[in-house]
């Protein structure tokens, strides 16, 4: 077998450094029917995010008495991918709604939403590695656009261990022929990480390697959470107000 | 001048957790905001007034809902909330011994009512025991986003003022973003013309102002401006009369 060499002098294979992002473009507000919703591209990848609620539960018994229940819906479509996915609900993306809904969970306020459900549909239009920290990132900027009270946001990235270095942020090639991905979420408040609330491995790291990485994907992180700022930003700065 | 500013989740707003007002929450001994909204920031306390955000109860508001379903103690009525709302037949005056629940208000009905009781389970109770509780039989319900309610009713009223003064309608505004409009039908055009504008211009200095200057203008384009126009803006108007 042909060796493929991910790393050439020094560089990524798309000209990246080691530590360094794919270009981020994310949009508030742009779905009207949504309470709050979001667009986000993270290189290649394309996704929607859609937020709706609080509102009244259906069905019924899934309702909770004490607090709002969370509902987070990650799907691919089936033109996201070069060979076509089969649509519909598939044991990976049950997975990684389950992984991201426990993810978003201690962010949002639910205690204060007795009986109702907040809805979160994440929609994968176009994939490239590291599709679920794009929808999370975008599941962040619409539950803060759906104006849904919550104690800080959440930034997602992945790091990957490729030809032996630790990499920030991997695309298709490099978590295809990589040794390892390790993507993760946090929840950020005040522009301070607080906590780990996804961490997920595919692959094989030693544990310094590990430490090293999450040092890594925080600085992925704070970079991101400024682009999501800079988003919510952009769609109401002018509701900003000049008061005597 | 101070300029109120956006925040948004976890960002920190005060350091003293005895100014924490609403739309914030206290961890660790800090104020942090807890929804996106703009900063309001004063010697006695800190609050965040919300941009976005559903409609949540409390006690004591106006709202209008529309009736859901009838039962045979009462009606299940939507107030455009995540909650539904329940009117005993004993809160609604209209109903006499010998009316069935479905005479008196049935599916489809709008009311203006009032949120009497909430239990801790949100189960919300309404009552129509007041004076400007009552049946919509007539005029318009405009909805807008529950957050920019009190912008439409203006500083102690001032907007609703505007509107009954400028144009002669009644307006009743419910807390739950849905508003009711009665009265000349071209006045209650611009009325709800108006109420649009405030709601996408809602956090703009003098607004109050230009909604006059608004009102004004298009009551002169539809040719029901009186004397207080300008002259010949009024000789427009008898020319259209």
């Amino acid at each position: 077998m042909e060796e493929i060499r991910l790393i050439v002098d020094g560089k990524r294979l798309d000209g990246r450094g080691f530590e360094e992002l794919r270009p981020i473009k994310i949009e508030a507000g742009v779905l009207k029917r949504a309470d709050g919703s979001c667009y986000l591209e993270m290189g290649k990848n394309k996704v929607v995010a859609a937020v709706y609620g609080p509102r009244e539960v259906h069905p019924k018994h899934l309702e909770d008495p004490s607090m709002a229940i969370v509902r987070y819906r990650y799907s691919m479509a089936p033109f996201s991918v070069e060979d076509r996915k089969r649509p519909g609900p598939d044991r990976r993306s049950i997975e990684i709604s389950k992984v991201s809904r426990e993810a978003l969970e201690p962010v949002i306020m639910k205690e204060l939403f007795p009986r109702s459900a907040i809805d979160i549909f994440v929609e994968v239009l176009q994939a490239d590695a590291g599709s679920r920290t794009a929808c999370l990132n975008a599941a962040s900027v619409a539950l803060v656009d759906a104006g849904i009270p919550m104690r800080g946001m959440v930034t997602s990235v992945a790091v990957a261990k490729v030809d032996g270095v630790l990499v920030l942020d991997p695309m298709k090639e490099e978590d295809y022929y990589g040794e390892a991905d390790i993507p993760f979420a946090f929840l950020i408040r005040n522009g301070k990480i607080e906590s780990i609330t996804l961490l997920q491995m595919d692959g094989r790291v030693t544990a310094e390697e590990l430490r090293r990485a999450l040092e890594l994907a925080k600085k992925g992180a704070m970079q991101i959470y400024q682009l999501q700022r800079d988003a919510i930003m952009r769609k109401y700065i002018r509701e900003e107000e000049v008061v005597e | 001048m101070i300029s109120r500013k956006i925040v948004l989740p976890g960002d920190l707003v005060s350091t003293n957790p005895k100014t924490a007002g609403a739309g914030t929450y206290v961890e660790g001994g800090k104020v942090y905001a807890r929804v996106l909204g703009l900063l309001d920031k004063t010697d006695t306390g800190v609050r965040i007034i919300p941009l976005k955000g559903r409609y949540i109860p409390s006690i004591g508001d106006t709202v209008i809902g529309i009736v859901k379903e009838v039962t045979a103690n009462g009606w299940i009525v939507d107030i455009n909330s995540p909650y539904i709302a329940f009117l005993p037949i004993l809160e609604n005056p209209a109903m006499k011994p010998n009316r069935k629940p479905n005479d008196v208000l049935d599916i489809g009905d709008a009311i203006i009512a009032k949120v009497m009781n909430i239990d801790p389970k949100m189960k919300v109770t309404l009552t129509m025991k007041d004076k400007l509780c009552r049946p919509i039989r007539v005029g318009r319900i405009v909805a807008i986003n529950p957050t920019r309610v009190p912008r439409v009713i203006g500083r102690k009223g001032s907007m609703i003022k505007l509107f009954k003064s400028e144009l002669d309608i009644q307006i009743i505004v419910g807390q739950n973003g849905l508003i009711w409009l009665n009265g000349d039908r071209r006045k209650v055009s611009i009325a709800e013309e108006a109420i649009y504008i405030i709601e996408q211009e809602a956090h703009t200095e003098g607004l109050t102002d230009r909604i006059t200057e608004f009102i004004k203008k298009r009551k002169v384009e539809l040719g029901l401006a009186e004397s207080e126009a300008e002259p010949e803006e009024s000789k427009n108007s008898e020319e259209s009369k």
